[in-house]
């Protein structure tokens, strides 16, 4: 499992790193954290000729928070995103998301912006950013241009980048006043793939839940978003009547998602573990709208063995 | 006497250097040496039809490529049947490089030796290789099916067909008030240490001398299959295991055809020549277990004893069958556990796939027998509404009933004869330990709040320490050191510390002073291996004996120097000394001197050994009769049988009412080894076995496409657990001695794995409320079931067990 | 047709070190056979084992998911480096141990030996961090390591049992937990 030969490429400016990139065209692949292309490039599932190592180039580090958006370069790293508090302040779904991404060796070296940009739909990023209706910045050999969520992802692994473009940052849009998230995701063991996650967002206007919106991991192959203000919207947050909304979101997101069978699931069961951390999500969502003290940084363990019989909640998710 | 070591949880002697990087594993040797890699098989079956090797030979720093057309002699000839058995009689076994056909994704077929790994890899990526694809078996269903063939020659794919019967199983059955039959299946998994197979060997061409290491449970299995293969003598040939980075069974198997093949090109290109396995290759290339389809009949009277069992099971021993049948005879034998069956009958088929060859993964068919037994012992128990733990305790063999005769023939060939055991009191811990008997209350708590919990339990016997023989040498130093070599391996079962314990009890030494060699050829050419949980028994009874004879030997040469009598002399950290006068002394360092007349004095100590330093009687001859120069023994422990450990584990499960994921909630395990030589080691290896048998029983599979594809080889889809997957572990221990040998001690390797699938299952079960007969199992399995079950298509469970658990379940809603 | 070289420099367990190596050596080969120090250990080469970790400016990394040419000019402290920590002491045997290594040796921490780098160099890391955990955070953090031996029971309790010595050992005016190791700045801010 060692590497096919390759041409390596250290540029240390985005102007530079854009030129190589297209030079070498589609033979050429953009090294940055190298936490899901490595593995690939081990295993020799894919070979490019040239790698274009953007570890070195200069201003793409930092997290910017600005009143409408948090914007993370890509060299930052998960693990920097998730120790940000300025960010976490910002849009806790971030935090609330990325420590979700493997573990946190992984999170140490693999970046935000690269796991946008590969695309893979068990990846928790491209979730978040399409429930904060992100913008991905790209810089090409034409210019700058910046594409919306939605017209960036094309399919699983694959995004609208060109060989001669490298993505320079990911904006993660602010939330509205009165909103809270809340990340939900279950996978066999800490750290793998998940077999279905959710990202939602719920606004509360004067104690009424008036929007609310979810986003999937694992169980659509490009990020999507459901608008649940339908079924949960104009309910009393935290109300007896907000907990029989659960039902319908549930139910709609059912319908919404087109999960796959693998090895380790069916569709079926991913169909229905969606629904139900969504179900689950929810409230906590609701919570976070309406005590934002609840919105500490709270990761609940999953699979922690507990000698207790008498602890009432399973917390075999990550519910954050 | 100092202090005994034995029994006391004595910190390991390995771990100061394991801990600092100063471990010495296979790839952290031959640094200079050349790299092999592997073409292999991408089909499952198929004939080759033509290899094309011209492209890699083209790259620089390939030195060479070798396919079977290649191989001389006996190297390409098949690899040996390593256990035969007269009901074996289709075994098969592969050749180094595949020759004509392939029968599993990744059968090696082109061994290339380049500069480094990473040019040998490039180097297979050229090499193309045609094949004619071949009708594939996959599944024990397919292969007993019988419509595709892996071997030509094997009708039915049957390698193997096997029946050992006690007593009129049919008319036994025939009257029983009360039958079952049930199918109970077990899924694939693998060892999967986290060091892989390695080999590395240097070719001595001044001296016509191979020496090789290899990442092996047996250093000296490897010597003899690899001098064979390479028509050297066996004087020509080393074989040293260096540390080993886990072997769980895996690395008993050999030769693997690397094995042959590093060292035949070592000596072909005269240059040191190393492969290192890759995780993938692992999963592809060496060796899998526990798949298995059981049926079991068993017949049974009102209060539960048994009467009858009939027990039917389909073995899927892969593409060939280099170790035999014993995985297969382990389960036929071993399924019994503690439990007296009445009329026994069981027939085994082990039956040829096109997938990764099967040898003994820990617990070696036991986990599959023990959840085929544990399975129907609940069965009965739901059958006819008694408490699951009553049941099993009535069908125990009795310690007045021991030694316990079953009548059949054991893995080793010898009687499965139970030794020791008392099975009453390991039930009697666990429910302690457990809580058996609050359990219901503390489900109807849960139930109250919504909850799904279960408790289930599993009982088993593992045969432990079967010979034939390990030895060992036990040599005192001048300065007081003292060496002792044992022939078997280690792979972090902690053997430098515990047989450095034993020999500082026998001999009256510091552990400190005590250096512990094992594995290597060279300090110890007659052994056999490490497997069946055998090392503390088999090594620790010849380490005790061997240094009996050094401590019986220093005390004859003491009492003459000293002109007491050796009864008079006791020997304390080092120092032969007389009872209730220790100032009339000598230290081992000095017996030692004088146990080796010289004729040349190397320093000021061994002065007083040499010709004319007046210490010696002149009438004497300076070796006496029958002695040895040297203060140093050997001797081998060859028992007549196993010797049977025990262990009992039960565990409470919960499952999420909606999403049907499955956790722990407690784990417990008692254990019975006999007298424990270090318990923290014992506590070690029973949490590590218990980890394995959690993944077994919930997370790992080798899930194979009807192609022949391993669809998750790899780390990321082969679901070994984390820490976050593993619960606590609480232990108990009973330490029952076996009469068998001079320690009274049993093994322990295995034993934690044994039973978890079936606890497993009988906690879901319980939790669940509908019969658990297949494992793994998965949240999404469960899934399945609980659907299957809310349509009808799966019986509920009578559990009229506990009265109080019935009224706790009315108020459950139904799933 | 060889391949270029690329002269790597890099600081390992504070020695400078430099090997001229091709662009797709992995760190793992590259610590382990360039510079021999063999103490990092390769279980899978697709970053899920977590047996070849290293403290790459005192962050855990997988080295086998590394190039040697992207660590340029970066520290890397691997097994063979920790006892030469601050608070790494001689034990009886002659070898120099830090807290998590001693607790190891105390606790059973270890069979094979193995994976033990990995989870010594994730584990030295974590207590930096969080130098007072509990028992279920012990456990999760070393969930992103495999063991195959000790089924983890006696892994918490090292981590546990190393907490205790690293306080132990601590002098006043030692320096403050995050600050035993170089570590990038994190950007907005500390550890949670």
């Amino acid at each position: 499992m060692k590497p096919a030969p390759f041409v390596h490429h250290a540029p240390r400016t985005v102007e530079e790193a854009v030129a190589v990139l297209a030079e070498v065209g589609h033979d050429g692949k953009v090294l940055a954290g190298g936490q899901s292309l490595i593995p690939i490039l081990n295993m020799r599932l894919a070979s490019p000729g040239h790698l274009v190592d953007v570890n070195h180039v200069s201003g793409l580090g930092d997290i910017t928070i600005t009143p409408e958006a948090v914007r993370v370069g890509a060299l930052v790293r998960h693990s920097g995103l998730e120790r940000s508090e300025a960010a976490h302040a910002a849009l806790p779904l971030l935090r609330q998301a990325v420590v979700n991404v493997a573990h946190p060796a992984i999170r140490n070296r693999g970046t935000t912006v690269g796991s946008i940009v590969h695309a893979d739909a068990a990846g928790e990023m491209p979730a978040v950013l399409a429930l904060c209706d992100g913008t991905v910045e790209v810089v090409g050999a034409n210019g700058i241009r910046e594409i919306g969520w939605h017209d960036f992802f094309l399919g699983a692994l694959e995004t609208v980048l060109r060989p001669d473009e490298l993505a320079v940052a990911a904006r993660f849009n602010r939330m509205p006043p009165g909103t809270g998230t809340a990340f939900a995701e279950s996978a066999r063991r800490s750290g793998d793939y998940a077999l279905a996650g959710v990202a939602v967002a719920l606004t509360v206007t004067d104690g009424v839940v008036s929007a609310a919106w979810a986003s999937f991991v694992s169980v659509t192959d490009v990020p999507s978003v459901l608008d649940l203000t339908p079924v949960v919207g104009g309910h009393e947050a935290r109300s007896g009547s907000f907990d029989n909304a659960l039902d319908r979101a549930a139910e709609a997101v059912r319908e919404h998602v087109a999960p796959e069978t693998d090895i380790h699931a069916s569709a079926d069961y991913r169909r229905m573990l969606v629904a139900e951390l969504t179900r689950r999500a929810l409230p906590l969502a609701a919570l976070h709208a309406t005590s934002p003290a609840n919105d500490s940084f709270e990761v609940e363990r999953r699979g922690a063995p507990t000698r207790s019989l008498t602890n009432p909640s399973f917390d075999h998710h990550r519910v954050v | 006497m100092s202090t005994r070591l034995f029994g006391t949880p004595i910190k390991r002697k390995e771990d100061p250097r394991l801990v600092t990087g100063g471990g010495r594993y296979l790839d952290d040797l031959g640094h200079d040496a050349l790299a092999a890699a592997f073409v292999r098989s991408p089909h499952a079956h198929a004939r080759v039809v033509d290899i094309d090797a011209d492209d890699a030979f083209e790259l620089d720093g390939v030195l060479g490529i070798y396919a079977h057309d290649d191989l001389p002699g006996k190297v390409g000839e098949p690899l040996p049947l390593l256990i035969p058995h007269p009901a074996l009689t289709h075994g098969r076994t592969g050749y180094a490089l595949a020759r004509e056909e392939v029968n599993h994704v990744g059968e090696p077929l082109v061994m290339v030796v380049a500069t480094d790994r990473y040019v040998a890899e490039d180097a297979c990526q050229r090499i193309r290789v045609r094949y004619e694809p071949l009708p594939v078996v996959v599944g024990i269903e397919s292969a007993r099916d019988g419509a595709a063939v892996v071997h030509p020659d094997v009708p039915g794919n049957v390698a193997a067909h096997l029946t050992q019967v006690v007593g009129d199983v049919d008319a036994a059955l025939a009257t029983a008030p009360h039958t079952l039959t049930l199918e109970l299946d077990i899924e694939r998994s693998a060892s999967t240490p986290l060091e892989g197979r390695g080999v590395y060997a240097q070719w001595d061409d001044e001296r016509d001398e191979l020496r090789m290491y290899s990442s092996t449970q047996t250093s000296t299995g490897v010597r003899a299959a690899v001098a064979a293969k390479l028509d050297l003598p066996l004087a020509k040939v080393e074989c040293i295991a260096p540390d080993v980075g886990g072997g769980f069974g895996v690395k008993i198997m050999h030769p693997w055809p690397e094995e042959v093949l590093v060292p035949w090109a070592a000596r072909l290109l005269r240059q040191p020549v190393k492969w290192v396995e890759d995780r993938r290759e692992h999963f592809v290339s060496a060796a899998h277990e526990r798949g298995q389809l059981h049926t079991v009949t068993v017949g049974f009277d009102d209060d539960g004893h048994l009467l009858a069992l009939d027990v039917k099971f389909w073995h899927d021993n892969g593409a060939y069958t280099p170790y035999g049948i014993i995985v297969p005879i382990i389960t036929a034998t071993q399924l019994l556990g503690p439990y007296k069956p009445g009329a026994y009958r069981v027939e085994f088929w082990s039956l040829y796939t096109n997938t990764v060859l099967v040898t003994p993964y820990r617990g070696a068919g036991r986990p599959q027998g023990c959840f085929a037994m544990e399975r129907t012992m609940d069965a009965i128990a739901d059958r006819l509404g008694l408490d699951r733990a009553q049941v099993r305790a009535r069908n125990f063999i009795l310690p007045s009933e021991m030694p316990y005769d079953h009548g059949l023939l054991f893995q080793d060939g010898r009687p499965l004869k139970y030794d020791s055991g008392d099975f009453p009191a390991t039930l009697n811990k666990l429910k302690a330990l457990v809580g058996w008997d609050d359990f219901a209350t503390e489900r109807a708590a849960a139930v109250a709040q919504g909850r799904k919990v279960g408790l289930g339990i599993g009982c088993y016997v593992e045969g432990t320490g079967v010979g034939p023989y390990e030895g060992s040498h036990v040599q005192v130093e001048t300065s007081g050191r003292v060496n002792v070599s044992i022939g078997l391996t280690s792979q972090g079962q902690g053997h430098e510390t515990v047989f450095a314990q034993i020999v500082a009890d026998e001999l009256g030494v510091r552990m400190e002073d005590v250096f512990v060699t094992t594995g290597d050829t060279r300090k110890m050419g007659y052994a056999v291996g490490t497997f069946a949980s055998r090392a503390a028994v088999m090594s620790g009874s010849a380490v005790a004996l061997a240094a009996r004879r050094v401590r019986a030997k220093a005390l004859r040469i003491a009492a003459d120097a000293l002109e007491v009598s050796p009864d008079d002399l006791e020997i304390v950290e080092g120092t032969v000394q007389v009872k209730g006068a220790p100032a009339t002394s000598m230290t081992l360092g000095t017996v030692s001197v004088l146990s080796n007349p010289l004729r040349y004095a190397f320093d000021e100590a061994t002065q007083a050994a040499t010709q004319f330093a007046g210490t010696f009687d002149p009438q004497k001859p300076p070796v006496a009769e029958g002695e040895e120069p040297g203060l140093e023994g050997k001797d081998f422990y060859s028992p007549t049988q196993a010797t049977f450990a025990n262990g009992m584990h039960a565990a409470i499960v919960e499952t999420d009412p909606v999403t049907a994921e499955i956790r722990i909630l407690r784990y417990c395990v008692v254990h019975d080894c006999g007298p424990m030589i270090n318990p923290m080691i014992v506590e070690g290896q029973v949490h590590g076995g218990v980890a394995q048998g959690v993944g077994g029983a919930l997370y790992e599979r080798m899930v194979y496409d009807d192609s022949g594809q391993l669809l998750n080889a790899s780390f990321m889809d082969f679901l070994m657990p984390y820490a976050s997957e593993v619960p606590t572990i609480e232990t108990d221990h009973l330490e029952t001695p076996s009469p068998l040998n001079p320690l009274g001690i049993k093994g322990a390797g295995e034993a934690g794995c044994i039973p978890v699938s079936a606890v497993i299952a009988s906690a879901i079960e319980d939790a669940e409320g509908f019969p658990i007969t297949r494992m793994p199992i998965s949240p999404a399995d469960l899934w399945a079931l609980r659907r299957r079950y809310a349509a009808g298509e799966i019986r509920p469970l009578r559990r009229a067990s506990h009265p109080s658990e019935s009224a706790a379940r009315a108020e459950e809603p139904t799933p | 047709m060889s391949e270029v070289l690329h002269e790597v420099t890099l600081t390992v367990n504070g020695v400078r070190r430099t090997a001229s190596v091709p662009a797709r050596r992995l760190l793992s080969d590259f610590l382990r056979h360039d510079l021999t120090l063999t103490g990092t250990h390769v279980g899978c080469e697709h970053g899920v084992c977590g047996a070849c970790t290293v403290l790459v400016g005192g962050e855990p990394m997988r080295s086998c998911l590394m190039f040697a040419v992207s660590a340029q000019g970066l520290e890397v402290t691997t097994v063979e480096g920790l006892g030469l920590l601050p608070d790494a002491r001689v034990c009886a045997t002659g070898q120099s141990m830090n807290p998590v290594q001693q607790a190891f040796t105390e606790c059973h921490g270890l069979q094979c030996g193995f994976c033990t780098p990995g989870l010594l160099t994730t584990v030295t890391a974590y207590l930096d961090d969080h130098p007072d955990p509990t028992s279920d955070e012990a456990r999760a953090a070393i969930s992103g390591n495999l063991c195959r031996c000790t089924g983890y029971q006696n892994i918490v309790k090292s981590v546990l049992r190393a907490a205790e010595i690293r306080a132990e050992r601590r002098v006043p005016d030692a320096a403050e937990p995050g600050e035993r190791h170089p570590k990038p700045a994190a950007a907005g801010g500390g550890p949670s």
